[in-house]
């Protein structure tokens, strides 16, 4: 099961015999992305002039709290944002040079799981529980290649042995609940990966595992990707986990992004103030004697973010202009940008 | 060395599995399988585990909010599971818990004031009926909490400033001895360490003993003076802070430790990682002999026919206690004592400066693991 990896704007076949056509390389692109909430307390504004991007075969990490935007941004990029009461007044997201949110229903849906696929934290929410595992892993085969039962089942047994399920012939009709946590969360990597798709988000894929399982569902992820040259896209709050698998790491606040970087640079010197702030916060294994700097406060309510910087109420470098001026992500050093104003001061103080 | 305020000594608890027509007992989940401990007066032990290793119902023992199947607890001299009526009403003022998920361990209608002072209905001699408003104030003001929001009620406050909410209420008897079970692993990662810092102050300043129940080993290290690993209703090993961190001489301490991702990438390739294969197995049925044979790397003929003893084994540099036949040390994390290059204006949180007129945030945050 290789994939043929090729440079710049050409076609790319998976192990599954459908190809994709990157372009320079890139995968997916997203442009001054905006998601908002229509509810009855009012407009929760999600995200606020989202970019990223992501190229074949990385490992980018969005980091962030609740509430930062973080899933919503996934939520949008696979499609499955419940709309209303959202709405996307602005951006775009292009996946192979198309423009995904003003594709027709019919060919998104094409997309989803054969091109851009996804993992989600809570598998025993996410999987069925009326209908053994490998029907719904075998699903995705009868869906999209509209392959017959026997031969689908054939294949999603194999799905399992690659996620190492134990005894995956004969587990393959028990249902989600006979399976404990790790090996649903192997069951929902199978399903993802099973149509070979070129883009895959894991959103907070181990948060609710343990740390042991966690080491294993990681391994698993990193090893299909270097298998399959998928481009990653993970989700999550543990600034251990990205520091293990990412290459790039994008940190979102307040539904904005307020850092970007390889990963080496930003552990080394972090450069938004809140960046620095979560790296500060956190208790380390590896060190004793350490004192906890903590953020004062708490995230903003999404319906009332206030102006200026989203981070200037927490911000220990907050000056007049940080309350009236919102600051622009802009390149502070060669190959990392910062949204703050004083990126200079916290990069190099 | 100081003494012990707590001593639990062979606890077990063992939940009936019910089944067939009869609704006849089929077996027992043995949660919690012979643990036996001190807690020593001031210090903070620290509890970790995986999930369904028995470290809540541990917990749970301590306050007597479960009858152990058998065991003993004794509490400054007194045998607390001997104790009836009024004397043990007495003593659970002295052992408090604070809960792990704020949203569901704070009654929603009653007021922030209501559920500190309920304690003092309950143990009215503590404080006279007039001044406990004015105490409740105290214990905000403590938590650094604004004493003016005395009349909110639970929904008005964030996850962060409701754990505080929760720690005053543990603390409104001055307890001796507060449980905390996963105190902060449903904050956000930018909320955890005000909540971590403020039981730190509050331990110096009351003279608290800490029973630290958590999964997130990096929190435990932080915060504890000696720490209990447990897998499977059972100890596995039980020391300092350094020693279990530093020296850790059972396989599955070291496979935890070596499983906890470190924010720093530049450790990527250089760390150690020892995978353990499968999950935990069931406390319903588990394993003969030693209960990590079935995943650990070591394991060995005698393993799966003889319970290793939590015992004195040696760890490099001294000795602490461990339960493995095969106990050796085997350095995971190495570890950089920073104590002295910490900047002296750092904000330690204590006082929460949440906007409050703000309706916060309705949702639970990110970190949460255990149920």
């Amino acid at each position: 099961m290789t994939t043929t990896t090729t440079k710049s704007s050409q076609s790319t076949k998976t192990s599954d015999g459908h190809t994709y056509t990157p372009v320079d390389g890139r995968l997916l692109e997203v442009d001054d992305l905006h998601v908002e909430f229509h509810t009855q307390d009012g407009v929760a504004r999600a995200i606020n002039g989202v970019n990223m991007y992501l190229d074949q075969g990385e490992t980018l990490a969005v980091l962030g709290e609740s509430g930062s935007g973080k899933s919503v941004t996934a939520q949008a990029i696979m499609g499955i944002l419940d709309m209303p009461p959202a709405k996307i007044p602005k951006g775009s997201i292009r996946y192979c040079g198309q423009d995904l949110l003003t594709m027709p229903e019919e060919q998104r849906r094409k997309t989803r799981g054969p091109e851009i696929s996804m993992v989600f934290q809570d598998a025993l929410s996410s999987l069925n529980p009326v209908f053994p595992v490998g029907w719904q892993i075998a699903e995705m085969f009868r869906k999209h290649r509209g392959m017959n039962r026997s031969d689908s089942l054939e294949r999603a047994v194999k799905l399992m042995q690659r996620v190492q399920i134990p005894a995956a012939k004969e587990r393959v009709k028990a249902y989600p609940h006979q399976f404990s946590g790790g090996m649903r969360q192997r069951i929902m990597i199978a399903m993802a990966i099973a149509l070979d798709p070129a883009v895959l988000i894991a959103d907070e894929p181990t948060t609710a595992l343990d740390v042991t399982v966690q080491a294993q569902i990681m391994g698993l992820l990193q090893e299909l990707q270097e298998e399959r040259q998928m481009g990653l896209i993970l989700i999550t709050h543990d600034l251990g986990v990205v520091a293990d698998v990412a290459d790039r790491i994008t940190v979102m606040y307040a539904g904005r992004i307020m850092e970007r970087a390889e990963v080496f640079e930003l552990y080394r010197q972090p450069a938004h103030p809140y960046t620095k702030g979560l790296l500060e916060s956190i208790p380390r294994l590896d060190q004793k004697g350490q004192q906890l700097a903590a953020i004062g406060g708490l995230p903003p309510n999404l319906m009332r973010i206030p102006p200026g910087c989203e981070f200037n109420p927490r911000c220990r470098y907050a000056q007049d202009v940080c309350r009236t001026d919102r600051p622009a992500l802009r390149e502070v050093a060669p190959g990392r940008e910062s949204a703050c104003h004083f990126a200079e001061e916290v990069l190099h103080g | 060395m100081a003494e012990p305020i707590l001593t639990a000594t062979d606890l077990v608890k063992h939940y009936p599995i019910k089944g067939g027509v009869l609704r006849r007992t089929v077996g027992h989940v043995k949660a919690v399988d012979g643990v036996s401990f001190e807690l020593l007066k001031g210090e903070t032990l620290g509890i970790v585990g995986e999930s369904g290793c028995g470290k809540s119902t541990l917990g749970r023992l301590l306050m007597r909010l479960e009858e152990p199947t058998s065991g003993t607890v004794v509490f400054d001299g007194i045998d607390m599971y001997a104790q009836r009526g009024r004397a043990m009403r007495k003593l659970r003022r002295d052992i408090q818990i604070v809960f792990q998920d704020p949203y569901t361990s704070l009654n929603p209608r009653k007021t922030v004031g209501d559920i500190i002072g309920e304690p003092f209905e309950i143990h009215p001699d503590v404080v006279p009926k007039k001044g406990r408003r004015k105490t409740v104030q105290d214990l905000l003001d403590l938590v650094g909490l604004n004493p003016e929001h005395i009349n909110r009620y639970p929904h008005q406050f964030s996850g962060g400033q409701r754990q505080r909410i929760g720690i005053a209420r543990g603390i409104a008897l001055n307890p001796k001895v507060l449980i905390c079970d996963e105190p902060v692993s449903a904050l956000d990662v930018s909320v955890q360490a005000q909540v971590v810092n403020l039981m730190e102050k509050l331990q110096d300043e009351l003279g608290l003993s800490y029973v630290f129940i958590a999964h997130d080993l990096s929190v435990v290290r932080h915060i504890s003076d000696r720490v209990a690993v447990m897998y499977l209703g059972k100890m596995a090993e039980l020391g300092e802070e350094d020693e279990i961190y530093e020296r850790p001489t059972h396989p599955y301490t070291q496979a935890l430790l070596s499983a906890v991702p470190v924010p720093d990438p530049t450790l990527r390739d250089k760390k150690e990682q020892i995978v353990l294969q499968g999950d935990v197995p069931s406390p319903a049925n588990p394993p003969s002999g030693c209960r990590f044979h079935t995943r650990c790397f070591k394991a060995q003929d005698i393993c799966s026919v003889e319970v290793p003893e939590l015992v004195l084994r040696p760890d490099g540099a001294g000795q602490h206690l461990s339960a493995c036949h095969f106990a050796e040390p085997r350095v995971i994390v190495e570890t950089v004592d920073v104590s002295d290059q910490q900047p002296d204006d750092i904000d330690l949180g204590l006082r929460d400066v949440s906007d409050l007129d703000e309706p916060s945030f309705e949702r639970v945050g990110d970190g949460t693991q255990d149920g």
